[in-house]
């Protein structure tokens, strides 16, 4: 590679820290990929239903499961993060919000509402259950 | 000449992006309407408990059961234009990702159908 040259290079991954943003940006295409398997699973739960309490009581135990909660729970904050990244989107959509320092405080509120967001949603269902 | 079409059908096409702003748009507009059914969704599967009679009761609320079909055709057309994207994006051949893209396109389609049926025949208690 010539050194010399002033042309711009791309990001080394490796050693070139991502900006919040772009780490938001990834994580948001990851999540959105997620959820598109995760929403199966809406339909698995709503197949069970129609079909009967036996169908149902099938895959009970599963969705209660260690493994099952955990999916559950991965859903629910991949759910709320690519909700409110994807807020963030629609702003930038119509031009607003674009000065760095708005970039960066907005990407903090994303992370921050979207944890608080799951945080509620478990702790109403454990209260439920 | 000895082919059926003329010169220009034969360039019609070439070098266009074949569609405008739809794809754009209309992931747009999916997003807008999951934002209250996702909140709705979200909050309103939390705080019921989760066994059959409850849940099957709640479903066959008429209002419920048309907030979950739309729920499912926004979700499910939004997955296929953000999967089309990603596809599109890490795909390198032409025919592959053609392939993949038309495929994802049927199963999100199929998922769907599966879930709108359901939710009507727990609405219609059949």
């Amino acid at each position: 590679m010539n050194t010399s040259s002033r042309h711009p290079t791309s990001p080394h991954l490796q050693i070139y820290r991502l900006p919040l943003t772009a780490l938001l940006s990834v994580t948001h295409r990851a999540t959105g990929v997620f959820l598109a398997i995760g929403s199966l699973l809406l339909i698995w739960v709503l197949a069970a239903l129609a079909e009967g309490p036996e169908a149902y009581a099938q895959m009970q135990p599963l969705l209660q499961s260690w493994i099952g909660q955990l999916a559950l729970l991965g859903i629910t904050f991949s759910l709320y993060f690519h909700f409110c990244n994807g807020i963030r989107h629609l702003f930038w959509d119509v031009g607003m919000g674009f000065e760095l320092e708005t970039v960066d405080r907005t990407a903090k509120i994303v992370v921050v509402v979207s944890i608080l967001l799951t945080a509620a949603t478990w702790i109403i269902a454990m209260g439920v259950e | 000449m000895s082919d059926l079409r003329t010169p220009l059908s034969r360039v019609k096409g070439l070098g266009s992006a074949k569609d405008g702003t739809v794809h754009f748009w209309h992931q747009r507009l999916t997003a807008l309407a999951l934002i209250p059914l996702v909140l709705w969704f979200g909050f309103g599967l939390a705080s019921l408990p989760s066994d059959y009679t409850t849940l099957t009761g709640f479903i066959q609320n008429p209002v419920v059961a048309v907030g979950l079909i739309l729920l499912i055709i926004m979700v499910f057309y939004h997955a296929q234009l953000g999967l089309q994207i990603v596809l599109e994006d890490y795909v390198s051949s032409h025919a592959k990702r053609t392939v993949a893209i038309i495929l994802s396109g049927f199963i999100n389609l199929i998922f769907a159908i599966v879930g709108i049926v359901a939710v009507l025949k727990i609405l219609l208690g059949a």
